[in-house]
């Protein structure tokens, strides 16, 4: 066997090309990897969309009714009203995928090969948070098509609907970048499951299942101010879909708020996850 | 590619963890560029610690590190273009496939797409994995993980290569074919720093060797240096004397 190890030894000095350009290629590189972890796993994938089918199925149509009489509307218009909060708790659940896989990647030292190489520490993260997004677009288009076989309707036309995905996926890079951090900071990815179900009461106390004005008080205040309620309000809103009249600051201002808010968690999470990182050097 | 400049260079290394006492109590190292050093200890001893620093991976306490003719605390970039790390567990997903792998690692070393798939091909080839190259890496042996670990480290021809225990828990053919891979490196002019709990690597590969034992250097020299300096006793005896006199 001729064929040389080691060719010629040029330094592996970054081709031209602005930092952030190869930060770019660096993130789909990585991000790539991900998605071929799913292909490969499709269980995964599988796993994610059978809660909010389930939820579907549960909230939709066994508790659906009593639902629709305490909110004194017909079980198929509660249906309306609950599809949209399951696409916003859905994006949530992603976070439990995301941390996991940050905390193997720690543990396995595959972020260590990563951090001897040459490329773009941002990228490192990202790609994760990049592949969430993509997949995100896959779970909701998936949604979407079970949703309307559920008689769920959007009723405002196509660029409303996109402008909720968008919302949607927005929210979905947030707890993204949340789980990143989180994955970064556990101590490997079996804690990261066994806290998995912390993820519940931050979907469910929310605007997504029941209604907040059906929550006792001490529950509706940080059910209104949870994230999840303003995307889901404002995706409510952009769908056309039915919607308790708001009667709070947050509830009036959710369209503002389903920006700012993700905007917000990223602004806090991705430094403090990049920090981390540095820190993993120690 | 023998030069002056060493290719590895450190002084007074120390570093500590939180909580314990010092890894590393001063390590003194010179390795001249295109030559294989061993880093010899036992378990503890601080030889991980030693690589994962000159790697770029760990930051260190006070003394001065050089890699390739970069400073390892100011230069990390350039320090990280000019090595390859093979670790004493492979550090490859798991789930990929051995391919995939390469290609995603030459990727982020900044090849082009049809760049990473040409070396991806070159490295199944000289590793013998090329029947293995489209199954998930969970499924490889214990050896051809190795081997993959240290094909990707060798993506992009380093100068300088770090290799972490790359034999500990192999059975004597995949530990031959490591070792001939090491050789094969060391005659391409790569600098290599290896190392080792076992003294038979380090005598047959490394043309000088450094003991390491409690974060300290306690002998320096080529293996038949170290051996005549405890009185031409074979390598094995002279690890045990020194270690105890540690
Ligand atoms: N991440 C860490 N945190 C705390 N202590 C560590 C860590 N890594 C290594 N050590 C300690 O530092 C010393 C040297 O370890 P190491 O460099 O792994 O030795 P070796 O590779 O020679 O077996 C040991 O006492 C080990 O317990
Ligand atoms: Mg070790």
């Amino acid at each position: 066997m001729t064929v040389s190890i080691s060719g010629a030894m040029t330094d592996a000095v970054t081709p031209h090309g602005s930092r952030i350009t190869w930060a770019a290629v660096d993130t789909w590189v990585v991000a790539k990897r991900h998605l071929l972890h799913l292909v490969r796993r499709p269980d995964e994938l599988l796993g994610t969309l059978m809660i909010p089918v389930m939820a579907v199925a549960m909230f939709g149509f066994v508790f659906g009714e009593a639902f629709g009489v305490a909110m004194d509307v017909p079980g198929a218009e509660y249906r309306e009203f609950l599809l949209p909060g399951l696409f916003a708790l859905t994006m949530a659940f992603g976070i439990g995928n995301t941390t996991i896989s940050i905390a193997e990647d720690v543990r396995g030292g595959v972020l260590d090969r990563m951090r001897s190489l040459p490329m773009s520490p941002v990228a490192m993260l990202a790609g994760r948070a990049l592949a969430d997004m993509i997949l995100a677009v896959v779970e909701l288009t998936i949604l979407l098509a079970l949703g309307t076989l559920f008689g769920w309707q959007a009723h405002l036309g196509i660029g409303a609907v996109i402008a909720a995905l968008g919302l949607l996926v927005l929210l979905r890079m947030a707890f993204s970048w949340v789980g990143i951090l989180l994955g970064l900071l556990v101590s490997g990815p079996e804690a990261a499951m066994k806290y998995f179900a912390l993820v519940f009461p931050l979907a469910m106390v929310a605007d997504t299942i029941v209604p907040t004005d059906l929550m006792p008080g001490w529950l509706a205040l940080p059910a209104e101010w949870n994230p999840l309620s303003s995307t889901v309000i404002a995706t409510r809103e952009l769908f056309g879909n039915t919607a308790a009249p708001a009667t709070t600051w947050v509830g009036e201002h959710a369209l503002t708020m389903a920006v700012l808010w993700p905007v917000a968690i990223i602004a806090v999470c991705l430094p403090l996850a990049m920090a981390r990182l540095r820190r993993l050097g120690r | 590619m023998i030069t002056d400049e060493p290719a590895i260079w450190t002084q007074a290394l120390r570093k500590s963890y939180p909580g314990r006492g010092a890894a590393l109590d001063g390590i003194d190292l010179a390795v001249p560029a295109g030559t294989v050093h061993g880093l010899l200890g036992p378990n503890g001893a601080g030889k991980t610690t030693t690589v994962r620093i000159l790697a770029t991976l760990a930051s260190f306490d006070s003394g001065q590190a050089w890699v390739a003719g970069r400073n390892v605390a100011r230069d990390r970039a350039g320090v990280r273009a000019r090595i390859g790390i093979a670790g004493q567990y492979a550090a490859v997903d798991g789930i990929l496939s051995g391919r995939q792998n390469l290609e995603m690692f030459a990727r982020l070393h900044r090849m082009r797409a049809r760049e990473a798939r040409a070396r991806a091909d070159e490295l199944l080839e000289r590793f013998d994995l090329v029947e293995a190259a489209g199954r998930p890496v969970k499924g490889y042996s214990g050896g051809m993980r190795r081997r993959l670990d240290l094909a990707v480290s060798l993506i992009r021809s380093p100068r300088v290569l770090f290799l972490d225990e790359p034999t500990t828990g192999l059975d004597p053919r995949s530990r031959l074919e490591v070792w001939d891979a090491v050789r094969e490196l060391a005659d391409s002019g790569t600098t290599v720093l290896l190392t080792t709990q076992y003294l038979e690597e380090a005598d047959r590969l490394c043309s000088r060797i450094t003991m390491v034992v409690r974060g300290r250097v306690v002998a320096e020299g080529s293996p038949a240096e170290l051996k005549s300096s405890v009185g031409g006793r074979d390598l094995d005896e002279a690890f045990l004397l020194i270690t105890e006199g540690a």
